[in-house]
């Protein structure tokens, strides 16, 4: 076990009232496989943050406890933990070299100097980072001063390799490209890493597992696929990705199964948040892209009628919004390959289904 | 590393602004966890209580020991001395002066600092590095340097109304030659205020402003004046302080016919050996002085606008006419050519033989400088060299505290060490006599007592310095470096220190320049076996060998101006562009 976090609390002093506290952290359990990548991932103000420099020593919990390969150190500094930070703003150091700044932790140990410029070449092949030994920070390009901040980070081979939004100053398309190869270093070198973000996106890609946090609290923890199909509440299904709350009724259990009744028709669905009863309203977590459509004199069975109410046609895909009766909020849909699975114009009235295992049940 | 400046520090902490959970807690409890976490570090809190315990000792005891002479006599509380100062016409007469002094000065200071600041940043007139230069040229140079010129020009054996004009009885000392000589001192303290703040002011505003279909003048009146007129009040109460502190140029112009508040105090004392009423005078001259100091640190400038803007804004000047950047234009030529004229004087003045009478040009000034005089020379750069970088390193440290700790005293910290700032000389050094004139700290006479004036007289320039760069270092810069295993002494070593060099240097030059032209604390301080040039230009000037006090002068400038070249050298050489910026001055 890497990290472990037990019961972990924190409370800072409110910066608008001097004798009011804020709890920015609450409770915390978790658990970090060894050589796993696990994902802190909520809004602003959820703890995330809090909980990465709780687990790097830069803030002290109020309560609870933080191990670290077996060991308890909450008593260590940060500078004592075998943990290495990737920055949101990288922290290069501007007055030196890309290869002091990569060697300082190197140095830091009393590495002899032929053997920190080993090491340190050695990385920066991998990082390709190649011709850049002798450059200053301030000629780097942002891709480029994120992978000497990560180069810096592993070159120590930390027990654990800690990532506060490490890709936020970087423009969407270099983004994406980072992610993948943070994903792959990692994966290279099998380090134990925690990685903050508030990107769904960039969650889904580098992770082995994701903890979605709110005020403070986990939500649910689990792999991306759990997390994005399997939301074990309302937070975690609003949070992720765009979603559909259909309202329904179980009317009988069946084993693991449960039968939901809802304004037309009755499904059979299999997967839940948690533990249902018979009786009990629920709300059907549906992802717009599981949504089949069909015209209403094709359909065979009739489970929801919606009206089309607007389309939006983005090449690869068409997002539609339904209007259903007898529901609040309209349902979104999405149709990949539209040309072969036919366009709706506005008004036209579209019969609705959708794979039972597509679907994901939680208390109302 | 531009990009992320931006971000600096602006999440060190996630707190959830939405749905906090509040709960009540003692700030005793804050306290003690503060001093719990110091103690962890004992070497922080050596240097903590050895920085409290001085800034108290050779910033607050002196200022202490001036309002107690001038309350407790004779030992027990009274107000007699002050009822006596008071009722005298005129100590009334020489408050009243210095106020008027510092008002008018503030004023025409700030119009003609604000004629530069305008003209250097929003027209595109010819010659603006040169126009630069002039402004700050009075600066770098002792303050008195202006009123020891008009002397020259429009004295009795000036050169102006005596030689080429042939006037006699000319009054210049008193009011109007020492308006002249103040607003000559301190505008550029207002130019350099007011150019900050006019280009902190987006030109695209006023291209905003125009293009709605607003006249220039409008423009100006609406917009542009509207933004920097926190600027203009803020520069305006700097002025007024600097003015009403100001000891060097009263002393040599105003006259009896004139009296000044920190003339008249320095005169009780040196004069009369009035001990009592000197420090009752200081005292009334603090009050004013510290008041509308932090006035403006702490209300007035926290109101300037700032206007943000995500790329550096390209825009052509329109704001003024072909005619108004003309008569701007010569304007600031007028003002330039006075000053060229001033310091011209100076140096001729050096050269002459007896000036007004005879301007043929000699070196008798300088090998007296050298000769008899060359002990101040040589004690001055001893002084200044030792101090300033004493003053500047502690700066540092003050600054690193600031920022980066959390400490019971903090804030005491931060604002007994910025008081120095606001104190004027005249009251410092009528606080140290009588502070240090007893065991165990028998320091009058000495060495110390110089070191130590100008060492809590300068750091502020150093805290502020410091201040501004620490508050541009993203702490995360830090953190990595403790992150990857430095502990506080190594990463203050290794990353903090390195990034505060180029302000170091950047506050050094300037307490340098401050160490070398003071004079209205020192004046009480220096000794037979300690000496500085401000001093010996004084008693030159009063004398009436003005010859040699321009010899010193232009000695003394000649100092600075090669202090500065060797530092920025030094500087732009070690640091390339990014140690050149460093230096404004």
């Amino acid at each position: 076990m890497s990290v472990k976090l037990v019961n972990l609390s924190k409370i800072f002093p409110s910066p608008d009232h001097p004798h009011k506290e804020v709890v920015a952290v609450k409770d915390v359990n978790l658990e970090v496989e060894d050589g796993e990548m696990v994902t802190l991932l909520g809004p602003s103000g959820c703890g995330k943050t809090t909980t990465l420099r709780i687990i790097s020593g830069f803030e002290i919990p109020t309560t609870g406890d933080v191990w670290i390969e077996g060991k308890k150190v909450n008593d260590l500094p940060p500078n004592r933990r075998d943990t290495s930070m990737v920055f949101q703003s990288y922290a290069i150091f501007p007055h030196l070299s890309v290869s002091q700044n990569i060697g300082f932790g190197l140095e830091l140990k009393g590495w002899k100097a032929a053997r920190i410029r080993e090491e340190v070449e050695r990385i920066m092949e991998v990082m390709n980072l190649k011709d850049m030994y002798h450059r200053r920070p301030d000629q780097l390009s942002g891709g480029q001063q994120q992978r000497v901040a990560l180069a810096r980070a592993i070159v120590n081979k930390p027990s654990v390799l800690l990532f506060d939004e490490p890709l936020s100053n970087l423009d969407a398309k270099l983004r994406e490209q980072m992610r993948v190869e943070i994903r792959r270093i990692q994966q290279t070198f099998k380090i134990t890493s925690v990685y903050v973000t508030h990107d769904q996106d960039e969650a889904m890609t580098v992770s082995d597992r994701i903890v979605v946090m709110n005020d403070g609290k986990v939500m649910q923890v689990g792999t991306p696929f759990e997390i994005y199909s399997r939301p074990a509440n309302l937070f975690v299904a609003d949070f992720i990705g765009k979603v559909n709350l259909i309202e329904g009724r179980i009317v009988e259990t069946k084993g693991k199964a449960f039968v939901v009744e809802y304004a037309k028709g009755r499904k059979v669905i299999s997967s839940a948040g948690d533990a249902l009863k018979q009786g009990q309203k629920i709300l059907t977590v549906i992802r717009p892209e599981s949504l089949r459509l069909q015209q209403t004199t094709a359909s065979h069975s009739d489970f929801l009628r919606g009206k089309v109410v607007k389309m939006v046609y983005l090449g690869p895909t068409v997002e539609y919004e339904l209007a259903v009766d007898g529901l609040k909020r309209t349902i979104a849909a999405v149709v990949s390959n539209p040309i072969e699975a036919g366009f709706f114009n506005i008004g036209e009235e579209v019969a609705l289904d959708f794979h039972p295992h597509a679907a994901h049940l939680i208390p109302a | 590393m531009r990009r992320e400046s931006g971000k600096i520090g602006s999440r060190r902490v996630s707190i959830p602004d939405a749905h906090i959970n509040i709960m009540k807690t003692s700030a005793w409890g804050r306290t003690g966890k503060q001093v719990r976490l110091i103690s962890k570090d004992p070497l922080l809190l050596i240097i903590i209580i050895l920085i409290l315990a001085s800034l108290i000792t050779f910033i607050l005891y002196p200022l202490f020991r001036v309002i107690a002479m001038s309350v407790f006599p004779e030992g027990r509380f009274s107000l007699s001395v002050m009822r006596e100062v008071i009722a005298s016409w005129y100590m009334r007469q020489a408050f009243l002066n210095s106020v008027m002094m510092g008002s008018l000065t503030a004023v025409f200071g700030v119009i003609v600092g604000f004629l530069f600041a305008f003209s250097l940043s929003r027209t595109d007139i010819p010659f603006k590095k040169f126009f630069h230069i002039i402004a700050i040229i009075p600066i770098i140079s002792p303050p008195f340097i202006g009123a020891l010129s008009i002397i020259m020009l429009f004295g009795n054996n000036g050169l102006i109304t005596w030689t080429l004009l042939g006037l006699k009885n000319i009054k210049i000392y008193g009011f109007r030659g020492l308006l002249i000589a103040q607003v000559l001192t301190f505008f550029p303290v207002a130019y350099i205020t007011l150019k900050g703040v006019l280009e902190s002011i987006s030109p695209t505003l006023e291209d905003a402003a125009l293009d709605l279909g607003g006249s220039r003048w409008k423009v100006f009146r609406r917009v542009t004046l509207p933004l920097a007129i926190p600027g203009i009040a803020s520069a305006m109460l700097v002025l007024f302080v600097e003015t009403l502190a100001d000891f060097g140029n009263p002393l040599i112009l105003a006259g009896s016919q004139f009296p000044i508040l920190s003339v008249q105090a320095y005169l009780q004392i040196t004069g009369m050996y009035d001990l009592p009423k000197g420090s009752a005078l200081a005292f009334i001259l603090l009050v004013p002085s510290v008041s509308v100091y932090f006035l403006q640190k702490y209300w007035v400038s926290r109101k300037q606008y700032v206007t943000i803007t995500g790329k550096p804004t390209q825009s052509t000047p329109k704001i003024v006419s072909p005619a108004v950047k003309w008569l701007l234009f010569a304007s600031c030529v007028f003002v330039a050519l006075f000053i060229l004229l001033v310091y011209a004087t100076i140096l001729w003045g050096a050269f002459a033989r007896v000036w007004g009478s005879d301007n043929s040009l000699t070196l008798e000034h300088f090998r007296y400088v050298f000769g008899v005089g060359f002990k101040a020379v040589k004690d001055t750069l001893i002084i200044a060299g030792l101090s300033t970088p004493l003053a500047g390193i502690l700066g540092m440290i003050i600054a690193f505290l600031i920022v980066r700790k959390e400490f019971p005293g903090k804030r005491f910290m931060e604002l007994s060490s910025m008081l120095s700032f606001a104190v004027p000389g005249t009251v410092v050094g009528i606080g140290y006599i009588l502070a240090f004139n007893s065991r165990p700290l028998l320091l009058t006479g000495t060495l110390l007592i110089l070191l130590l004036n100008f060492i809590f007289r300068y750091i502020p320039v150093g805290i502020q310095s410091g201040v501004a760069i620490l508050r541009q270092v993203d702490p995360s810069i830090e953190e990595a470096a403790i992150d990857l295993g430095a502990d506080a002494n190594r990463t203050f070593r290794k990353v903090t220190l390195p990034l505060m060099v180029p302000a170091f240097f950047s506050g050094l030059i300037y307490s340098f320049v401050r160490a070398m032209t003071a004079i209205s604390a020192v004046i009480f301080l220096v000794s037979s076996s300690w000496h500085l040039m401000t001093v010996q230009i004084m008693s030159q000037v009063e004398s009436g060998r003005l010859g040699a006090a321009a010899a010193f002068s232009v000695i003394l400038v000649g100092i600075i101006l090669v202090a500065i070249l060797v530092i920025r050298s030094i500087l732009s050489f070690r640091y390339g562009r990014f140690g050149g910026t460093m230096l404004k001055i």
